[in-house]
């Protein structure tokens, strides 16, 4: 087992080394100077431009930027944006308010989307089931903009149940509403797998064997049927707490959230390299090791897996 | 928690059906399913009772309602269905009760062995920790008791480490001891019922003699009444008491063991009892049974209790004569079309997965015209050789040659294969999921013509029609897709597509081992009149010993990647030398509880002198 958990350990460094590169090389290729376009309609002089380009490394070739970059990062040395603030201090702002959004938006698409998926896949083809399946395929029909803005719009400002903006101070309370809308869309896809998945386990072979056997039927329910249905649905969990991670951008605009989405946003629009690839790296990390854990959950989940030959 | 299990206690004295006080008794029993808004009765008016220490044996093919109706004891049918009539558990009425009081009974009174082992079991819970589930939930004990009940149910199945089983997951175990893991949950609670849903169809035919063993062992000292339900007259004959034979959902008949086999009045159950093939009554010939019980007594020099001594070499003589005059009428042969010489056959390497060596030192030949059986149980290696033939596998080491070519040193999918599978058909064992569900029937057997380029247009509709002439096949059946076919003629529509090029071996890996008795024997009839007519020679893969009496000229035995015995079906049925195959001629079942009797000693006597 430990040596399976280092094996998926060391694969992170191609991986990390694969997409900092993919990512630095897109920033690199992006059109327009990205020193002129701060400055905007007032360009400053020729030699400002050049020192500004040497501080940035920006007037060396690809490899060499990207070289430097490498170096950085593994000795603790972001460097500063182009607007001369610390990467490293601005990361360590955006990203506990981002973990916290991804992490309660996943409860709540868990939570959720386990709960009444179980419960229309026991009562397949009956009313609850057939209002659940055409609600979620609704949420999943309708963009995570148009989702947004209207909750915000009625229980943000018109009923008053949340707060409809979270600012500066983020806290679990005042980012429920965002997390919500956030989860939406995954909440659908967690409840229709689990659905699937449970009509599957429900007429099983054991299962009748536990009904056999006497036991009720809420104790079939959860320990025979719920924990054999939980596979697919855990390896979506982890595939999508990636896209909670770092594809929150229009819900944290609409909410006004100072998270990774709304700095990766603006950082892409200045061409700003080190930033990008900073956010983005920390991303892969948090996305390879959610899979990694999705993994062993796996192994625990169904003894049948096992990582040692 | 009573305690009327004891792993070492006498042997029970003969017992007597009569004696034991009624446990379940039912009356009218009716089940329906609701189909397309019609009831659909699956079991009509059964009237049976069963006593403590008794057994009774509910027969009947798939569709016949012996399932379903039993299941209905217990309530535990879907929730398309509707249930009458009266099932009293000592007296005790179940149906109707409300679903507390069933609760109650499942588990506790009334036990439930299921068919698949596999799947039976809840793969994510240890095997212990499933047992002390159900101990638990009808005993007030602590964990550590009901540890120790597990424990003790587990050793009472003869499980050989019963502290291992306890902390296995299913998946660990293998199948005959995973039943037995399936079997010591339903006795946890010393249910005064057992109902055994085809206990052993899923196992080997020697693991299934050692669990009727278990199981007669447990009658004789639980005084459980057993509702076994099965399709095999094998095994209805070494356990049943008494005997009722189900057809479309009525009982047909009933009676005790001995009644029904000797003297079966329903036409039904006649047929039934012919189409049964058992060991030693085939053959090319089709002649006299061959008397495998008194070959093996010669064989290990046993001497039964259950025979006479003078009557049983009187039998022994009559084999040894039979054999011999086997011998004489020998025929001679030509160029072997299929001829293994030292070969081992490896799974390859798959990423971390080391290559796996199915197959050690096979020498094999097969000449034109000849049937060979390949007799083995899972994991033997059979299948593999089935397909290292037809070059689906690699060959590590030593020489296989088909139809003249060497092909173990053929590169994967080389021209070299591609020419010599020209000359192989082959059948496969699920005639459901081996043709494309979306190609008429029609198509699937023209294909391997087209793709050779034997015929073509209409030349290739004629052939077509003359092969599904051959396997009896109407024409018009063409048109058809594979779903609206029935098991047996789907498996006749893989014959007539193995035999389109006309091939010289044909492959036939358990093509009838998915199909219902009465089906089995009417394809396997077939498949031996194409044989003589045709002339193709055969490699016959099976676990079933009386399919290949039936049709092969010579039985290879299999053992664990290895042949350990090959001869004429003669010398294999009437002098068998390898202990393991001697054991696994012992564990074939035989439909008739007397006969059975004598080959259950004898089994007894063979474990017992075991070597392994």
């Amino acid at each position: 087992m430990i040596q399976y958990i280092l094996r998926r350990l060391l694969q992170i460094i191609p991986v990390f080394i694969g997409t900092t590169l993919l990512v630095y090389f897109m920033v690199f290729a992006l059109p327009g100077d990205p020193i002129r376009a701060l400055f905007g309609d007032r360009p400053p002089s020729e030699a400002v431009i050049a020192q500004l380009r040497q501080q940035y490394n920006l007037d060396q070739p690809f490899w060499v930027q990207y070289g430097l970059f490498l170096k950085n990062l593994f000795t603790f040395n972001l460097g500063v944006d182009f607007t001369g603030q610390p990467i490293a201090a601005s990361l360590g702002r955006i990203f506990p308010v981002t973990v916290m959004l991804a992490v309660e938006a996943l409860i709540i698409q868990t939570v959720f989307g386990v709960t009444f998926g179980l419960i229309a896949g026991l009562r397949k083809g009956k009313i609850f089931d057939a209002t659940v399946l055409v609600a979620s395929l609704v949420v999943i029909a309708i963009p995570t903009f148009v989702l947004g803005f209207v909750l915000q719009l009625l229980i943000g400002v018109q009923l008053g149940w949340a707060k409809p903006t979270v600012g500066a101070n983020a806290d679990w309370g005042n980012l429920i509403l965002p997390a919500t809308v956030l989860g939406l869309v995954s909440f659908a896809y967690v409840l229709r797998l689990t659905r699937a998945s449970v009509i599957e386990n429900m007429n099983a072979d054991y299962v009748r064997t536990a009904t056999a056997k006497g036991l009720s039927r809420p104790r079939v329910v959860v320990t025979h049927i719920l924990r054999n249905s939980m596979i697919p649905v855990i390896t979506y969990l982890g595939a999508s707490l990636g896209g909670l991670m770092g594809g929150a951008i229009v819900t944290e605009s609409i909410f006004n959230v100072p998270g990774v989405g709304q700095k990766l946003f603006q950082a892409v629009i200045r061409s700003e390299g080190p930033t990008v690839v900073a956010i983005v790296s920390v991303l892969v990390l948090v996305f390879v090791i959610a899979n990694l854990l999705v993994d062993l959950l796996y192994a625990w989940l169904d003894p049948r897996i096992r990582y040692e030959n | 928690m009573t305690d009327n299990i004891t792993p070492n206690q006498d042997p029970a004295p003969a017992h007597d059906p009569a004696k034991g006080a009624v446990v379940l008794e039912v009356r009218d029993l009716s089940v329906d399913f609701g189909v397309d808004k019609k009831w659909v009765p699956a079991a009509i008016g059964l009237n049976y009772e069963v006593r403590a220490g008794e057994v009774l044996a509910i027969v009947g093919e798939s569709g016949s309602g012996k399932s379903a109706s039993s299941m209905a004891l217990l309530g535990l049918l879907p929730s398309n269905s509707r249930v009458s009539g009266s099932v009293r558990l000592s007296g005790k009425e179940l149906l109707g009760a409300n679903a507390a009081n069933i609760r109650e009974v499942r588990g506790k009174d009334v036990a439930v062995i299921f068919q698949e082992p596999m799947t039976a079991l809840n793969p994510v819970y240890t095997v212990g920790a499933q047992i002390v589930e159900t101990v638990r939930l009808h005993n007030e004990v602590s964990p550590a008791q009901a540890k120790e009940r597990a424990l003790r149910m587990l050793e009472l199945v003869e499980l050989p480490d019963p502290e291992k089983a306890f902390r296995s997951y299913p998946h660990q175990l293998s199948g005959g001891q995973r039943q037995r893991a399936m079997i010591a949950q339903s006795l946890s609670c010393d249910p005064k019922l057992l109902i055994a849903d085809e206990p052993t169809t899923a196992l080997d035919v020697t693991v299934q003699a050692e669990i009727l063993d278990l199981m007669r062992n447990l009658r004789n000292k639980l005084d459980s009444a057993i509702v076994l339900i099965t399709h095999d007259m094998g095994v209805v004959a070494d356990l049943a008491d008494r005997i009722a034979v189900m057809r479309q959902g009525l009982i047909v008949e009933t009676g005790t063991a001995e009644q029904v086999f000797r003297n079966p009045r329903h036409e039904y159950t006649q047929a039934l009892l012919a189409a049964v093939p058992h060991l030693g009554q085939g053959g090319a010939e089709a002649g006299e049974e061959v008397d495998v019980t008194a070959a093996l007594a010669a064989a290990t020099h046993a001497e039964l209790e259950s025979v006479d001594p003078e009557e049983l070499v009187r039998r022994e003589r009559e084999n040894a004569a039979a054999l011999a005059a086997a011998a004489a009428a020998e025929r001679p042969q030509g160029e072997p079309v299929l001829e293994l010489t030292d070969v081992a056959i490896e799974y390859p390497k798959q990423g971390r997965v080391p290559a796996f060596r199915a197959v050690e030192g096979a020498n094999l030949m097969i000449y034109p015209g000849q049937v060979v059986g390949l007799v083995g149980e899972s994991g033997s290696g059979k299948t593999t050789i089935g397909r290292a033939a037809v070059g689906l596998l690699p060959v590590a080491a030593g020489t296989m040659r088909v139809v003249g070519q060497d092909i173990s040193a053929a590169k994967k999918n080389g021209k070299q294969l591609h020419q010599v599978r020209r000359h192989i058909g082959m059948v496969f064992q699920d005639p459901s999921s081996s043709l494309n569900p979306r190609l008429p029937i029609g198509e699937s057997i023209g294909e391997p013509m087209f793709l050779a380029g034997e015929a073509k247009g209409s030349g290739l509709q004629k052939r077509i029609e003359a092969l599904l002439d051959q396997v009896e096949l109407p024409r018009s059946y063409r048109n058809r897709y594979p779903h609206e076919l029935s098991g047996g003629q789907k498996q006749r529509v893989g014959i007539a597509r193995a035999l389109s090029l006309k091939p010289k071996l044909m492959v036939a890996d358990e093509p009838t081992s998915a199909l219902d008795v009465s089906v089995q024997a009417k394809v396997l009839e077939l498949f031996q009149n194409l044989q003589k007519d045709l002339g193709f020679a055969c490699l016959f893969v099976t676990h079933d010993l009386a399919v290949v009496d039936v049709l092969a000229d010579r039985i290879c035995v299999m053992q664990r990647g290895r042949i350990v015995e090959q001869g004429t079906r003669d010398q294999i049925l009437r002098n068998p030398q390898v202990p393991y195959t001697q054991r696994l001629l012992a564990a074939v079942p035989l439909p008739d509880p007397e006969k059975q009797r004598e080959r259950r000693e004898l089994r007894a006597q063979l474990l017992a002198s075991g070597v392994e």
